[in-house]
């Protein structure tokens, strides 16, 4: 069974990439492969939760090199099958959503063919039982991530985007493979297993890194950490995330929202064994965590463009991940990544919807008015932006309320200090997410290029695949909540969790869930009277408040900072070497001296062939005259 | 009265199989007065074939003559008949302009 969720995909890929022109209904076959994926992981997740069940199937050896080996391998565990059913149920979601969406696509198989094959990628990664086989899933959806976003090829900004997120990519897997490389010299093996078994031998050794005294435990937690913040978007490399909006909507909500940029989060929790004997990297995360859901919410305060909206709010999603993590709660930010697939891929497809209903308008400033026009896409946004706000009994209040909670019995200065960025961040959420459906759906009309009458429902299969999604984001919390983080839930986790301390907790007290609650409900009339009924109020606070807003609206100048530090010296140095080095020195006496130098030849050989008959008469009567000469005598 | 030997003979085809060449190298003119010229390489190379003949006492190299002879005239036909195809194709025999075979 396992074999067959894995490479379903693959197929799927393959047939599409290379025979998807000549095959009439390709997509609908490649999107029923992956379902058929989704339903047998489903399965999987019902025996781990219900039987223990656990395997470890091999596919074959990769490398044997004396007492070092490393497999192909589908390792089931609760980890991976939790991420299992939410890979392939999303993605099956999304290829079926990109019938309808990239439906006027001429280059549909091409799109489905990459899909499909970050699905397998993806699949790889989660499967894994060692570092080794979780980095090539790990540049797997790199790749795919990289196809996808340059997807539309001819627009300039899309390969800029596709190319930024690669090395953003490069520079987190830089320090992502120094980590695998730490654990092979120290550990002497990549299997998960083996290395975890060891960490508490080597927890107090000291290694030299870069001159400094390190402990080691520590150093590779901090290595690893800096790939998964590359992957999943934390602050400093998450400049790619929004600039990955350019490519086609599903990309954003599969790739951008539900699945690989969680990777990070999965590793980090893989890792839980080597986390829990470091404290320092733990509260590293922590607080990396908390900044990034912090100030992505404070961008998407003020962003235009939809999708940017949405891609900041991942953005801080993934933080409160990270937070979870950092104070030590990794089941909850499990669910929480669970939880957050379904509102956010929804909340994708919705804006995809609303996109496709505008003409393919992303600005929302030129939208409105809109939602009796389009109450399906209404509806779903609406869902959508209350799971994601965590408004009561939907699935993101079940897990964001969880964090909250935790980080506030954690009881050190950092717990209380993300409990409180967590409050803060949540309402600054609610802002941000119904300023977006208020701006979009509600107030006046405010594009002159498209004709209001033009707007329009979206394809059936869109909104389908999109409700179902919507179902999920309403009941998946409040379905999975005991399993993945209530009293039992330390017996589901068994060993693929390690936790060093105690993670039960007292209730709550009154207050804290009253204060998170109100604060998450009170945006909703405040953002309405802000951005639809007296928008004059808040274009004098902007007003008074200009250089505020252009910090935000400018992302607090990251991508600025980025291009003075790194870019731009960066650029005069391989503008140097390919001028003066590349071209002046190695091109000019390599390759383009040799090839002048037989140029020349070849052009005087050439005059010898001067095309009168005579002249070749000539030479043959010289030739033989000289051979006569020579027989002669000699 | 001067004995006609070989080396009169031999002379003789020498010099015509020189004004053969000659006539190939200096003709800028007219392509029939190539074929002219092969002609006459090979008429000094029956000479030489006859005379040589004679001096051995072996009339294999008159054969021989005879055989040249009849190589002489198909290639004489065949070579006026390329003339004629080429002037139908180009409009001239000039041999200052046949220089397709130009590299």
């Amino acid at each position: 069974m396992e074999y067959i969720i894995i490479f379903l995909p693959l197929i799927g890929s393959i047939v599409s990439g290379f025979f998807g022109k000549n095959l009439k209904s390709n997509e609908y076959i490649i999107s029923l492969l992956v379902l058929i994926s989704a339903i047998l992981s489903i399965f999987i997740f019902y025996g781990v939760v219900f039987n223990d069940y656990s395997s470890n199937k091999l596919i074959f050896n990769w490398m044997s090199s004396g007492s070092f080996v490393v497999n192909w391998s589908i390792n089931i565990d609760p980890l991976t099958s939790v991420m299992l059913v939410v890979v392939s149920l999303i993605s099956s979601v999304i290829h079926f959503y990109s019938i309808g969406y990239m439906s006027h696509d001429s280059y549909k198989p091409r799109f489905m063919a990459y899909l499909s094959l970050f699905t397998f990628s993806m699949f790889v990664l989660i499967t894994a039982d060692n570092f080794l086989q979780l980095f090539f899933g790990w540049e797997g959806v790199g790749l795919c991530s990289y196809l996808l976003i340059g997807f539309w090829f001819k627009k300039p900004e899309a390969n800029a985007a596709a190319i930024k997120a690669f090395i953003v990519n490069r520079v987190g897997d830089f320090g992502f493979a120094i980590g695998i490389f730490l654990i092979f010299i120290f550990f002497k093996t990549v299997n998960y297993n083996e290395v975890f078994a060891q960490v508490p031998l080597l927890a107090l050794k000291e290694v030299l890194f870069l001159g400094l005294e390190f402990n080691l435990i520590t150093l590779i937690c901090f290595m690893l950490f800096f790939g998964a913040m590359g992957k999943s978007a934390q602050i400093f490399l998450h400049t790619w995330l929004p600039d990955a909006m350019e490519g086609p909507t599903p990309v954003s909500a599969l790739i951008h929202a539900a699945t690989m940029v969680t990777a990070g989060v999965f590793l980090v929790v893989r890792c839980s064994p080597i986390f829990e004997y470091s404290e320092t990297a733990l509260n590293f995360v922590a607080i990396i965590g908390m900044t990034t859901a912090f100030f992505a919410a404070t961008v998407a305060l003020v962003q235009n463009d939809i999708k940017k909206i949405i891609a900041y709010s991942t953005c801080s999603q993934l933080g409160y991940m990270f937070f979870a993590v950092g104070v030590g709660a990794y089941h909850f930010a499990i669910f929480h990544l669970f939880t957050h697939a379904f509102f956010k891929a929804l909340l994708f497809l919705g804006s995809g919807c609303v996109i496709h209903a505008f003409n393919d308008e992303q600005d929302i400033r030129l939208m409105g008015g809109a939602w009796k026009k389009i109450p399906y896409t209404y509806l779903l946004m609406i869902i959508g932006t209350l799971a994601l706000t965590g408004f009561p009994f939907l699935s993101g209040y079940y897990s964001k309320e969880a964090i909250i909670e935790f980080a506030y019995f954690k009881g050190s200065t950092i717990g209380y200090y993300a409990a409180f960025v967590g409050i803060g961040t949540a309402f600054l959420t609610s802002i941000y997410s119904w300023r977006l459906i208020f701006k979009t759906f509600h107030g006046k009309y405010k594009n002159k290029k498209n004709k209001i009458n033009k707007i329009h429902e979206s394809p059936l299969i869109m909104l389908l695949s999109a409700g179902f999604l919507g179902i999920g984001s309403i009941f998946a919390g409040f379905l999975f909540k005991d399993v993945f983080i209530g009293e039992e839930s330390l017996s589901f986790w068994g060993s693929s969790i390690l936790f060093l301390k105690n993670t039960l907790h007292n209730h709550p007290p009154m207050w804290l869930p009253i204060t998170t609650t109100l604060l998450i409900i009170l945006p909703i009339p405040m953002s309405y009277y802000l951005f639809v009924n007296n928008e004059k109020i808040l274009n004098i606070f902007i007003l008074k408040n200009k250089n505020f807003y252009n910090f935000f609206l400018n992302k607090w100048y990251f991508d600025e900072i980025y291009d003075f530090i790194f870019i731009k010296p960066l650029k005069r140095v391989g503008l140097f070497f390919w001028k003066n080095c590349d071209v002046k020195i190695i091109d000019k006496y390599g390759p383009d001296g040799l090839s002048r130098l037989i140029k020349n030849i070849s052009d005087r050989s050439v005059s010898f062939q001067s095309g009168y008959l005579y002249h070749y008469a000539f030479v043959m009567l010289l030739g033989l005259s000289i051979l006569l000469t020579y027989l002669i005598i000699f | 009265m001067i004995e006609i030997g070989l080396g009169h003979y031999l002379t003789l085809s020498a010099v015509i199989f020189s004004i053969g060449i000659i006539g190939i190298f200096l003709n800028r003119k007219n392509v029939i007065i190539i074929l002219m010229s092969i002609e006459l390489i090979l008429l000094a190379v029956n000479i030489n074939l006859v005379s040589f003949s004679i001096y051995l006492q072996n009339i294999v190299g008159q054969i021989f003559a005879i055989f040249i002879l009849t190589v002489a005239a198909a290639e004489a036909a065949i070579g006026l008949a390329i003339i004629v195809i080429y002037y139908k194709n180009k409009g001239s025999i000039n041999v200052e302009s046949i220089n397709t075979l130009k590299g």
